[in-house]
């Protein structure tokens, strides 16, 4: 009876960790199985490489560079915005602020993370949009320029927590042996330290990268929505997330437009998986003692 | 040994500055939402639905919802992933089926929200039959929650000491006893505080159920689970972009977006800081 | 104990999906009907409170294909089915009929600024598709024009597109807005931009030009003079049955009229 309790408990714990696994296979075959179909019917340099995107048309076409670039062009943005200003608040708020500061910084940035992005795409659209119209006399204040501005501040927290943590991580001998020869506490901080939490800080830009790209609603609502190429940083963009969101609803069901927005997400997928094992390999094993 | 010290100065002016920018920036996002969204906060905006055309009236339907989501989808989510983890800590076995779950886990809190908002959509929504519904919803928040949970779960088990667990077995306990009686009771806080932490954060979700749980208007509760709902973060989207009043729903979208922040900020803070104070109390 | 607890929660688990739907008349579909919908819809519970009625946007295709699905009982849309739906339904053994509820005029708007007053079918077909690209072109003042269009998937932008473009692509640079809403707010903000919306969406910081002389108002919608107006539907399953049946029958009496009239859009007849 014992025996059969504790087996019974394992087999409940093993079922769980193989449902935890199935829902990624589930992911993968729900977008794989409807995304890949289109494939056959327009080749994959055509979507990756052609820029007309056309989906409803009479002559569809389903060019998608110009959505590639609109997701690159937004998260490069937000990570000119963030990496400054995350790191620079890690980096500040590890090396140089004292510890009454830190213990506070370190749950107000957790907390800031759990912002919701629409609250963000609210406050992008109702007050920034319009300010950055103004400031720049632009016809539009829906552009790439003020997406990535929320989006940088968005993905903010999530790089400076964890470069944060990749800085307080490193052995304090290092710190005390380069102030030791004589350096500054500047060229301690970028000479010692930071190199030395160098593959931390890369992993936290790269999860950075990773949540930036993948973000929707702030896309959705703040980034303008023209299919193009961006040719300045006030040129409104279409990334994909927000493509997928926008005309999912306006699909008609299993068609080949239906199928494309799946075929987007398959591309969307694929990014985030490889900037996922990316990061994993920089923060290394050290994560999971 | 001057120019040194000078460049020693700009560099922690420098990185104050960046510090100090974020933290106006978001002192100014937060000033924006709390003084326009405040001005439309009420008990009446708390405790009625919408009226006249979504121009007048309060948006319980919309709370409601939010909260029925974010409880089914932790009913499903906590013991999944609380499991999964007690699996990974302390079975583990064989070692290549924990190097596919960490993977798993992995990707699963990579992906983006919209993906899980399509999946959701094409298992529950068509291919389950479940409809647009609260159940879809829940459980497509419940999978997006889960690598968090476990994750969590699993920080927690490595902070109890060793110890513990080698006095267990010593004692007689079965390992599934030294789970349940000793593992789990020591991590419990820190397992619950983490999963607080996770209901914040998909309260706040909009793209996992745009296609697989909300509703723009509802006048009632829902009646069951296959109905489908209002919900905090699809309102304020959807007054935004389909309202045809924005001079009147403007206003009522900063509202909304005022109560869900306040939501999640109060749920998170209350974790974090209980979740704090464990940590500075813990004695072993 | 444990045991126990998690017995319930598989138990609830499997059961969850065989929960009954509750009683309530779900309507999806077209953002342009939404507005209409979600008021008749309010002021038809107020008199019926025994209903439950759920206002669902998505757009026209969705509705359509929710209604096919059986998922829903009434869709929303703002143009007729299309030939592949109809073919579709028809495999299925449906017959989705449709209810005109209300009529619209797709208005184009440019900003309260803007001096222009009427344009040409042509005029704005060369617009849309990158032709003309400064308003001094067109007797307006001279500044660029800013093109601003609707998703290409909804059913506003399959309606202009057929009548105002004659299926001609859309100019890249053009913005593609998710809703009518977030026209009339870019088209309000912007000096030199040009969008169009359904009549239902005219803020004050906007203006509707007429086109090939005529304006969109209630006369010249209803009288099929003006060249974007359209017919706004609900399909229902066959014929509209309960339920679903009053409420249409609300929508298109004098009461519910007067509701279609009060959100911007003209009434039947």
């Amino acid at each position: 009876m014992k025996i059969l309790k504790e087996k019974l408990f394992q087999v409940i714990t093993y079922a769980a960790a193989l449902f935890t696994i199935a829902s990624l296979l589930g992911i993968i075959a729900g977008i794989f199985g409807r995304g890949l179909p289109f494939f056959g019917k327009v080749s994959l340099p055509e979507f990756l490489f052609t820029n007309s995107w056309y989906p409803t048309h009479a002559e569809q076409s389903f060019g998608a560079w110009a959505l590639i670039a609109g997701s690159l062009a937004v998260t490069l943005g937000a990570l000119a915005i963030a990496i400054p200003l995350g790191l620079g608040s890690a980096i500040f708020i590890a090396e140089i602020a004292s510890s009454r500061l830190r213990e506070i910084a370190k749950p107000v940035i957790e907390l800031l993370a759990g912002i919701p992005s629409v609250v963000y795409g609210l406050f992008g659209m109702a007050f920034l949009a319009p300010l950055v119209r103004q400031w720049f006399d632009l016809d539009s204040g829906l552009n790439l320029f003020t997406a990535s501005v929320i989006l940088g501040v968005m993905i903010v927290p999530i790089v400076s927590s964890l470069s944060e943590d990749a800085l307080s991580a490193v052995p304090h001998n290092i710190r005390e042996a380069s102030l030791a020869l004589g350096a500054t506490r500047a060229e301690t901080i970028f000479k010692a330290v930071v190199p030395a939490a160098k593959s931390g800080i890369i992993g936290s830009v790269l999860l950075g990268f990773g949540r930036a790209i993948g973000e929707t609603m702030v896309v959705l609502m703040v980034s303008g929505g023209a299919a193009r190429i961006p040719g300045s940083i006030f040129d409104s963009v279409r990334p994909l997330t927000s493509t997928i969101a926008a005309e999912m609803g306006e699909t008609v069901m299993c068609d080949l437009h239906f199928q494309s927005l799946f075929a987007l997400a398959i591309l969307l997928f694929a990014i985030t998986f490889v900037t996922n094992l990316l990061s994993e390999a920089a923060f290394g094993k050290r994560r999971h003692g | 040994m001057k120019p040194r010290q000078t460049l020693n100065l700009a560099a922690t002016l420098l990185l104050g500055s960046l510090l100090l920018v974020t933290a106006l920036f978001l002192l100014l996002f937060l000033i924006r939402m709390f003084s326009l969204g405040g001005s439309v906060l009420s008990w009446e905006f708390l405790t009625t639905g919408p009226r006249n055309a979504m121009t007048q009236g309060g948006i319980l339907p919309a709370l409601v919802g939010t909260l029925l989501l974010t409880a089914l989808a932790m009913l499903v989510a906590l013991p999944l992933g609380v499991l999964t983890a007690v699996w990974l800590t302390n079975y583990g076995r064989p070692a290549w089926l924990v190097r596919l779950l960490r993977i798993a886990i992995n990707t699963l809190a990579g992906t983006p929200s919209i993906i899980f908002g399509l999946f959701g959509m094409a298992l529950f929504v068509n291919f389950l039959g479940w409809e647009v519904s609260l159940l879809s919803g829940g459980m497509t928040l419940a999978i997006l929650a889960l690598p968090v949970i476990v994750n969590n779960t699993e920080e927690a088990i490595r902070t109890v000491p060793p110890e513990f667990r080698d006095a267990s077995l010593a004692l007689g306990a079965t390992t599934r006893q030294t789970i349940t009686r000793v593992i789990l009771p020591t991590a419990l806080p820190n397992i619950l505080t983490g999963a607080i932490i996770s209901v914040g954060r998909v309260a706040g979700e909009t793209a996992p159920i745009m296609f697989t749980a909300t509703t723009f208007f509802a006048k009632g509760l829902p009646s069951g689970l296959r109905d489908d709902v209002m919900a905090l973060p699809y309102h304020i989207y959807a007054l935004m972009t389909e309202g045809t009043h924005p001079a009147a729903q403007v206003p009522i979208a900063y509202g909304t977006a005022l109560v869900l922040l306040l939501m999640v900020l109060v749920i998170s803070s209350v974790a974090i800081f209980v979740r704090y104070s464990i940590r500075r109390k813990r004695q072993w | 104990m444990k045991k126990v607890i998690l017995t319930t929660i598989l138990l609830t688990l499997l059961a969850l999906p065989a929960l009954a739907k509750g009683n309530r008349l779900t309507c999806s579909g077209s953002t342009t009907v939404l507005p209409i919908a979600q008021a008749t819809a309010e002021a038809f519970m107020n008199a019926n409170p025994e209903l439950d009625i759920s206002i669902r946007g998505g757009g026209s295709g969705v509705g359509i294909a929710a209604l096919m699905n059986g998922t829903v009982d009434i869709a929303c849309s703002s143009r007729t089915m299309k030939a592949k739906e109809i073919t579709q339904a028809k495999s299925k053994g449906l017959n989705p009929t449709p209810y005109a509820i209300a009529l619209d005029g797709i208005a184009i708007v440019i900003n309260s600024a803007n001096p222009v007053k009427n344009l040409t079918l042509k005029q704005i077909r060369d617009i849309y598709t990158g032709k003309i690209k400064n308003w001094s072109e067109i007797g307006g003042n001279k500044a660029p024009i800013v093109v601003i269009s609707r998703d290409v998937a909804s059913g506003t932008f399959e309606v202009f597109n057929e009548k105002a473009l004659a299926g001609a692509k859309v100019v890249s640079t053009a913005q593609l807005l998710a809703s009518n809403n977030a026209i009339a707010t870019t088209v309000g903000n912007t000096p030199g931009a040009i969008g169009y919306i359904g009549l239902g969406y005219l803020t004050s910081s906007i203006k509707s030009v007429s086109v090939e002389g005529i304006s969109p108002n209630s006369a010249s919608v209803k009288d099929g003079s003006y060249p974007l107006a359209r017919k706004l539907f609900m399909y229902t399953n066959g014929k509209a049955a309960g339920a679903a049946n009053r409420y249409i029958a609300f929508i298109q009496s004098a009461a519910g009229q007067k509701i279609v009239q009060e959100q911007g859009f003209i009434t039947l007849n």
